[in-house]
């Protein structure tokens, strides 16, 4: 039993599903992030735990207490909107205390926690202010600031950064990250962005067409997509998908890889098998990269040479696009590599990194040992 | 300013400007020739008009017809002048204003943060009263306010033009509040506020520029209204009914300048509310509409 708990619940516009049979149970102090498209549910879930939304069926509960029912105001959550919706007519102070007099809180315990909250998020100068005369980046303080005054049990965020700048994205990203450790409040956060999801959460759900794709860590929802869905929404340049024949080796699977026009070469699973047959092989851009950014001692990596197609710089890193089994394939290689359109150059290709999935279900096939 | 045009792209001549403020005068005039023949003849003895000098400034200069017009006029059958009327007219057209406003800015509130099944139904068909010409409800009107027994009253007068109003105030307020994110009413239900509480602390204070219309628009077209007057007022008829009893009426001599009087005091009030607000009029007008 978790501290916010989603059991089974449903969400339905008349006849039209639109979340299907949710199951989630988040501790206290976790930092959960929902991750998806637009339209994937992912701000309906946000609202119907919030209570902004009724549940059609099933249950949400926070603290052992069913939510079901329940107004907003009384389920002790504060939530981040991505307008921001701060009131336009009162101050930065007011707009800040104003849940706090809705409830009755008495006027010195308020001027104690606007004083607080402001020394946390450094608004102090702003209070007398309007929105209207606030930048992007202080409407977003002050938008946490009325969250973070009411001291709820959940925190609810509905892409908060989604409308600030890029630099300023990443600057708020770190300040929400650094208040969740110091507060340890449970939060849920919305997002499209996958990299914001990456960094901020304890834990991901990524959701898409209304069902929970996959729950877990950032590292096993990166290192072990469940489908191909999250494999290919997770990571940026996403993940490149090659259709492969799966046959059986001497020691495990193999399978053949046409490499640009001419050459095939057979890839070994050493000690690893798979059933034999087609499969979607997916491939990460860094690991496939250059002889020099590889660990080649540890022997796992295979070397290919490849026609380069399309080389873009981007500063840290160069991404290069060559030809695997007829498909453009994005790589990673490290920035001051020098490479050409039209080279021929070596790639080396991580094998501890490869991906199956069932073609027709997407869903991940796991490797057995040999001799298991 | 001058400074300012010479930098400007476009370079007239002096010939060109010449024309155009020539034409801009010549028009100005057009238009200010009525209420200059109205002033200067209600400030002159009714024997300098008769004599045939409309347009001359008075020679004697006179405020008689203006006090005539007020209080001592013939209107009807009492010699009561204006000023009764001009009370009626307050008492129709202040709550009509109030309540029509109020309503309206409610109706706007609900049909877009409140939405439900069949919201744009209900905006269609209050929208669609805005195009029912006067005159095809006179009957079913004076029906309905016979049975509610407030026919020939100033309640009833002020329910008519409420009922009339609201079709015009809701689309107002609605586009309006249309432009104005939804997440604002939903932090404040967070935050604990109700529905009422959102409107009057949060929805209302932003209002201002479009309730600036809603008044100007139902000020004038209630003050200025004379059918639903001169049919639902009774004995409390309003000052447009009075007025056209004042020039109208059959028998002595006409005195045009009362008559003159008597017209600019009743259209005073609309002026007045035009000077004051006038400004705000075309930019809460244009937030109304163009954003929506």
């Amino acid at each position: 039993m978790g501290f916010l708990n989603i059991k089974n619940a449903t969400k339905a516009y008349g006849d039209v599903e639109v979340l299907h049979n949710i199951d989630i149970s988040v501790e206290e102090g976790e930092f959960l992030v929902l991750v998806g498209p637009s339209g994937c549910g992912k701000s309906t879930l946000l609202n119907m735990i919030a209570g902004l939304e009724e549940i059609s069926s099933g249950e949400i509960s926070i603290k052992g207490k069913t939510m079901n029912g329940v107004h907003p105001s009384k389920r002790n959550i504060a939530m981040v909107f991505q307008s921001y919706a701060l009131y336009p007519n009162m101050s930065v102070a007011k707009n800040i205390t104003f849940g706090l007099e809705m409830h009755n809180v008495e006027k010195s315990v308020c001027k104690a926690a606007l004083a607080d909250v402001a020394k946390l998020l450094q608004i102090e100068p702003l209070l007398d202010r309007r929105p209207g005369q606030l930048s992007g980046g202080q409407r977003q303080r002050v938008a946490m600031g009325r969250a973070l005054v009411r001291n709820p049990d959940v925190f609810l965020f509905d892409e908060p950064l989604s409308n600030l700048d890029a630099k300023l994205r990443v600057d708020m990203r770190t300040e929400i990250k650094r208040l969740h450790e110091k507060l340890k409040t449970t939060m849920v956060y919305v997002t499209h962005d996958q990299i914001e999801a990456m960094t901020l959460s304890t834990r991901i759900a990524v959701m898409f067409e209304g069902y929970v794709q996959q729950l877990g860590t950032p590292k096993q929802i990166y290192d072990t997509p469940s489908n191909l869905y999250v494999a290919t929404f997770m990571g940026s340049p996403s993940m490149n998908l090659l259709p492969v024949d799966v046959m059986d080796g001497a020691d495990g699977s193999q399978f053949e890889l046409r490499i640009g026009d001419q050459v095939t070469k057979t890839v070994q699973l050493n000690g690893q098998r798979l059933p034999a047959g087609r499969y979607t092989l997916g491939l990460r851009p860094e690991h496939i990269t250059d002889p020099e950014s590889a660990d080649l001692e540890s022997g796992k990596y295979l070397m290919i040479e490849s026609v380069v197609e399309v080389v873009e710089p981007a500063g840290a890193d160069t991404f290069v696009t060559t030809k695997l089994q007829d498909i453009a394939v994005n790589t990673r290689m490290r920035g001051d590599i020098e490479v050409a359109t039209g080279e021929v150059t070596e790639f080396a290709l991580d094998l501890r990194r490869l991906h199956f999935f069932d073609p027709k279900t997407e869903l991940r096939v796991e490797l057995e040992a040999v001799g298991s | 300013m001058s400074n300012v045009t010479q930098d400007t792209a476009v370079r007239t001549s002096t010939v060109t400007r010449i024309f155009i403020y020539g034409l801009l005068i010549l028009f100005a005039a057009y238009y200010l020739m009525p209420l200059f023949v109205m002033i200067v003849n209600s400030l002159k003895p009714l024997s300098e008009i008769t004599s045939g000098n409309m347009m001359a400034l008075p020679e004697v200069w006179t405020l008689e017809p203006w006090r005539q017009a007020w209080s001592k006029a013939q209107i009807g059958i009492e010699p009561t002048g204006l000023k009764p009327y001009f009370l009626n007219s307050i008492l129709i057209v202040v709550p009509a204003v109030f309540i029509s406003t109020i309503v309206g800015a409610m109706n706007g509130y609900v049909l877009t943060k409140w939405r439900f099944r069949g919201d744009t139904l209900v905006f269609g068909a209050l929208l669609f009263s805005c195009f029912i010409p006067f005159q095809i409800v006179l009957i079913p009107m004076a029906v309905v306010l016979g049975k509610m027994g407030i026919a020939g009253s100033i309640p009833g007068l002020v329910l008519v033009h409420v009922v009339y109003g609201i079709g015009f105030t809701t689309l107002y307020y609605r586009n309006y509040y249309a432009v104005f994110p939804t997440e604002l009413v939903r932090a404040a239900q967070i935050d604990g506020a109700g529905f009422f509480r959102i409107f009057w602390r949060i929805m209302l204070p932003i209002s201002g520029p479009i309730t600036v219309v809603s008044v100007i628009w139902q000020f004038t077209n209630i003050w200025n209204d004379f059918l639903f007057g001169a049919s639902f007022a009774g004995q409390q008829q309003p000052m447009t009914v009075a007025l056209n009893n004042l020039v109208q009426s059959s028998t002595g001599v006409k005195e045009y300048n009362v008559h003159f009087a008597g017209a600019i005091l009743a259209a005073l009030p609309t002026l007045l509310v035009y000077i004051v607000a006038g400004r705000y009029f075309v930019r809460g007008l244009m937030a109304g509409s163009v954003k929506g």
